[in-house]
């Protein structure tokens, strides 16, 4: 019988504990199992030896052109992650640790899930917030249900310009609960039917958006203000929830790591303080040992711990009353944006957004001096600007993929005016300023020959 | 396990007194909280609100569980134990005197006589 | 002296000017920034030194068990070794650099294993048309219930089909997913052999019903006699039969949902599939579905033609479950972890996994209760109802006191229809001697409850923290760090 890294039992293991059980073989213990669908045919390919099985995959991600100047955006942006937080999270004490149930041996996810919770609360200016969600889109979505259980109004509205996929995922949780989702042009077209209007920020082109005007715009209307915002713009922006947003979620996850194809990714989640009860998700809440340790001096005070609180709320006892259906999140994830925006500090959070705009804005400037190339103006922005070219986005895109570099993304068949013709660039702190020199000098090079 | 004589009870172990001035007080049982476990937080009514008898009227946490809370007869909600917004645990620690949850004044005073007695009340919980 | 970490968050530590990490300044010409009302001052937020951040972050997980610490006899959590050339492929620059929206000529690599992943978990299960976009197992869930939803829109039965029925063994997401999809919930009492009551069920059905949702094995880690009868029963009366793959442990590689007649099912590879659980996530809910529910599988899918890959969006789709494609890291590592084990290191997971549990079974059943004198699959439901009878001793006190023994204790109180259950699953990742040493902990804290039950109540004692005020945490909470009152 072949042996498997992963099954430490042997042959001799086997024979031992089938003779306590009184039983002749393995396949014996499936005999309760249909006979006619037993031992199927399962066509999937051999056992592959470990050296083998890293050559062909290293063999597939050979296959994937990542190394180009790259100017996507659009919800996963290339930013700075210091080495400490891969790091620090690659420690098996917390990849391969379970969820905290029990608190005594799992201080060390439940203290990082505090701090997770602590840090968005600050980023966000909102009371509390959950240990994360799957992803933006999905939080979002959430956060609309939210406001639909919290109002009783049963259609949200959705302000465009928006992540398509954004709008996406809430018409599938719409979907679902029977809920109509609407999209709106302007703050005010809410209306008393909307539960919530949900505001991105910056928007799905790039805008800076005034979160005081749609807060006070929804608020007019009864609804709730739940904004989507971008983490590392908010070193920069006016926290949400300063400006009167009730719920806020956005993406976590480039701030924890590489892009990684989009995933996994992490749900930012953050809530006013009334809606502590209603939030979906798991919850951190500090606790007090019942008793000192064993060996403490008399009269040592109890020490500080973390546990899941507010739990009533949650599947496992609420079932299907439960205000969700959400169970494993993104644990490791949260844990990884924490330490990041611990290490970069409030300086570095300061530093590293201002650097992403500067950068973004000087490719902008040089761009638009190009004869034939317009960069539309739209008041202000902060990591993604819109061109126009000489020749239609398909084309431009051409044109730069034969010089090695991958355009933005095709925006004109939006129905803004500001994208008619467009490219959405993305230049983020991260990226090269070599790659920026490369574009420029590919659009100059494509400006003169049209 | 404690089941005061001069109380009534319903089969979803939530007691009443019917006080001297015809109102009257509603709370969980004994038993009730101890099947429940510490409690955490208790979800109470708007006062004015008339509920008929069986409807839920809010909802009681614990650390492990959630249960609904029953009207035992129809009423209008007088007043609520606020106590308990601060302090859930007055529930476990005193359930038929500090511990009591709402005030209603009863609409149909035949429904308080068809609640459990005591005693038949205790029949109905597991032998201990 | 003991100290108190938790007493101290990275917010009361370092000092005003530390720096964990430089940023490049920008020399060029500046752009002004916006107007001053749309900016912020400064995030309130901990200013350490980067070697303090590292001295923190590594005595969090010092306090931390894992698999890799120990045994995690968790039931229905299939808590196995996750390979560390796993995490290697993962983090190749050619997947992990990759952009979610670039050209798709040039992602070819991620995109074929993706595929070939869906081809492999189309296999294993039965159901060709295959999803890897959902986050979770209840994530997959919920995009299974919405195909079971769109699918009944279609046929233009939804209206009058909105009831979903659910054994009342059930894990607490299947009634969760049930209602987030709109449907309301009939919990079934289970039979007294701890599966599905066939009376029961047949009482049940009817013309307004949309699906049953099943695991299998089930929560009990017993195998259900009836589910063919079950299967054939909810198709006559018109509804769909939705399996939650949880348990998947116990079966993959000798039975397959769809030869049983399943519809849709969806899988955990953070269980079966041995990818890291990281504290409570990430993890991935591929949702696999027979062929003719392939046009509402959630966006998006990969095709292949002519040999080039592609993401479409299925012709009737539910929706998007996520922003972009799934949990991409988490499942490079179930292809990775598929492709090490084949079709027969498969088989001999299951195997060994059902093996273990039923030789832990024989081992621990003189010294406690056993709600079901039955074979059990991959896990084990004892009870803790003889130590509370005869000692005041409950299921609470014993996984305590696991802890002191360095182990972590296994699932407690689930299933619900179990009182002071415990189900212990130990998975093909635990040998025989790790097997023989956590039955004699178990024994040893029986006979423990015996002589000296007080022991218990006050476990664990070497863990570090001992029982902490729940209650407390939940009635009055702080969830977030505050600066201390001047």
């Amino acid at each position: 019988m072949q042996a498997f890294p992963y099954i430490p039992n042997t042959d001799a293991d086997r024979a031992i504990m089938l003779e306590r059980l009184g039983v002749a073989s393995v396949d014996r213990l499936f005999e309760e199992l249909p006979a006619e669908h037993r031992d199927p045919q399962i066509n999937i390919p051999a056992a592959l030896a470990e050296a083998d099985l890293v050559r062909l995959l290293q063999e597939r991600a050979a296959e994937n052109v990542v190394d180009r100047p790259t100017f996507l955006g659009a919800g996963a942006y290339r930013r700075f992650v210091p080495a400490i937080t891969p790091h620090l999270v690659s420690r098996s004490e917390f990849a391969t640790s379970y969820t905290p149930y029990q608190p005594e041996i799992s201080q060390g996810t439940l203290q990082a899930a505090f701090e997770y919770q602590s840090v968005v609360c600050e980023l966000t200016g909102m009371d509390v917030s959950n240990t994360g969600m799957y992803d933006a889109a999905s939080a979002t979505a959430e956060a609309c249900l939210l406001a639909v259980r919290v109002t009783r109004r049963r259609a949200v509205a959705l302000l465009e310009p928006i992540h398509p996929n954004t709008v996406d995922v809430v018409r599938m949780y719409a979907f679902g609960g029977d809920v109509r989702v609407d999209t709106v042009r302007h703050a005010t077209d809410v209306t008393a039917e909307h539960a919530c209007v949900v505001v991105q920020q910056p928007d799905f082109l790039g805008t800076i958006l005034d979160v005081e005007d749609a807060s006070g715009a929804a608020h007019a209307a009864g609804a709730l203000c739940i904004v989507v915002a971008d983490p590392l713009a908010l070193g920069l922006l006016r926290a949400p929830g300063d400006a009167g947003a009730d719920l806020v979620t956005g993406e976590g996850r480039d701030l924890a790591g590489p892009v990684a194809f989009g995933g996994p990714s992490l749900g930012l989640f953050a809530a006013r303080e009334p809606f502590l009860r209603q939030m979906p998700g798991r919850i951190v809440g500090r606790a007090q040992e019942s008793h000192p340790p064993a060996g403490a001096s008399p009269g040592a005070a109890p020490r500080t711990g973390y546990v899941l609180a507010l739990q009533a709320r949650e599947q496992f006892i609420r079932r299907e009353r439960a205000t969700s259906n959400f169970s494993t999140g993104q644990s490791l994830i949260a844990t990884a944006f924490t330490i990041t925006v611990q290490t970069l500090g409030p300086q570095g959070m300061r530093e590293s957004a201002e650097l992403c705009y500067q950068r973004a804005h000087d490719a902008a400037r040089r761009i638009a001096t190009l004869p034939g190339f317009a960069v539309v103006e739209r008041g202000a922005w902060f990591q993604e600007f819109l061109v126009r070219a000489p020749m239609p986005p398909a084309a431009l895109a051409m044109a730069l993929a034969d010089r090695g570099i991958i355009a933005g993304l095709d925006v004109s068949d939006r129905g803004e005016p500001e994208a008619r013709e467009a490219t959405m660039f993305c230049v983020t702190e991260a990226m090269s300023p070599a790659h920026v020199d490369a574009l420029v000098q590919a659009l100059s090079e494509i400006g003169a020959r049209s | 396990m404690e089941i005061p004589a001069e109380l009534r009870y319903t089969t979803e172990d939530e007691w009443l007194r019917l006080e001297p001035d015809g109102t009257a007080t509603v709370g969980i049982t004994a038993y009730a909280q101890d099947q429940l476990g510490d409690i955490v937080f208790v979800e109470l009514p708007e006062i004015g609100r008339v509920i008929a008898r069986g409807e839920a009227f809010g909802v009681v946490e614990s650390v492990k569980a959630v249960s609904d809370l029953f009207m035992p007869a129809s009423g209008e909600v007088l007043a609520r134990n606020d106590a308990l917004v601060d302090a859930s645990q007055l529930i476990n620690e005193s359930p038929y005197d500090d511990g009591w949850i709402i005030r209603i004044r009863p609409t149909n005073p035949a429904e308080i006589d068809a609640l459990l007695t005591a005693d038949a009340y205790r029949s109905r919980l597991p032998a201990e | 002296m003991i100290e108190d970490v938790g007493a101290r968050l990275s917010f009361d530590r370092g000092a005003p000017g530390r720096r964990g990490v430089g940023v490049p300044r920008w020399d060029g010409e500046p752009a002004a920034l916006p107007d001053a009302h749309l900016l912020r001052e400064s995030v309130r937020l901990p200013e350490m030194s980067q070697n303090e951040i590292v001295r923190y972050y590594g005595a969090l997980s010092r306090r931390n068990y894992s698999v890799d610490s120990g045994t995690y006899p968790l039931g229905s959590c299939t808590m196995k070794y996750n390979p560390k050339v796993d995490d290697l492929i993962a983090s190749l620059p050619g997947f992990a650099e990759a952009h979610p929206l670039a050209p798709a000529e040039d992602v070819q690599g991620v995109l074929r294993v993706l595929f070939e992943l869906q081809s492999h978990l189309g296999e294993i299960t039965g159901l060709p048309a295959v999803a890897l976009s959902p986050a979770a197992g209840a994530h997959g869930e919920l995009a299974g219930m919405l195909i079971v939803k769109r699918a009944l829109e279609r046929r233009g039965e939804l209206a009058q089909r909105r009831r979903v029925l659910v054994p009342d063994s059930a894990h607490g997401t299947n009634p969760a997913t049930a209602a987030m999809a709109g449907f309301t919930v009939q919990e079934l009492p289970s039979g007294p052999d701890g599966g599905v009551d066939l009376a029961t069920l047949e009482a049940a059905l009817g013309d307004d019903v949309a699906a049953f949702m099943v695991t299998l094995p089930n929560t009990l880690g017993l195998w259900e006699r009836n589910i063919q009868r079950v299967v054939e029963r909810v198709h006559a009366a018109g509804a769909f039969v939705y399996g939650d793959g949880a348990n998947l442990n116990a079966i993959v590689g000798r039975m397959r949902f769809g030869d049983l007649g399943f519809d849709v099912v969806h899988l955990n590879p953070h269980k079966t599939f041995g990818t890291p659980h990281g504290g409570g996530g990430p993890g991935a809910g591929p949702v696999c579905a027979r062929a003719e529910l392939a046009p509402y599988l959630p966006a998006p899918v990969v095709v292949q033609e002519d040999g080039r890959y592609a993401l479409v969006r299925p012709a009737d789709t539910i929706g998007r479950m996520q922003q972009f494609h799934g949990s991409i890291g988490v499942l490079l590592r179930a292809y990775a972890y598929i492709r090490t084990l084949g079709c027969e290191g498969l088989r001999e997971t299951s195997g060994n996994a059902v093996l273990n549990a039923n030789y832990l079974r024989a081992l621990m059943r003189d010294h406690y209760d056993l709600p079901y004198d039955r074979p059990v699959m991959h896990e084990v439901v004892f009870a803790g109802t003889r130590q509370r009878r005869r000692h005041n001793v409950r299921t609470y006190d014993i996984a305590k006191r696991l802890i002191d023994y360095g182990l972590h204790p296994p699932t407690v109180y689930f299933p619900l229809i179990v009182e002071e259950a415990l189900m212990i699953e130990p998975t093909e990742a635990e040998s025989r001697e790790s097997i023989e040493m956590l039955a004699g902990a178990f024994i040893a804290i029986a006979e423990e409850s015996e002589r000296d039950p007080e022991l218990l109540h006050d476990a664990p004692q070497t863990s570090p923290i001992g029982r902490m005020d729940e209650a407390e945490a939940s009635r009055h909470p702080v969830i977030r760090w505050r600066p201390r009152e001047a």
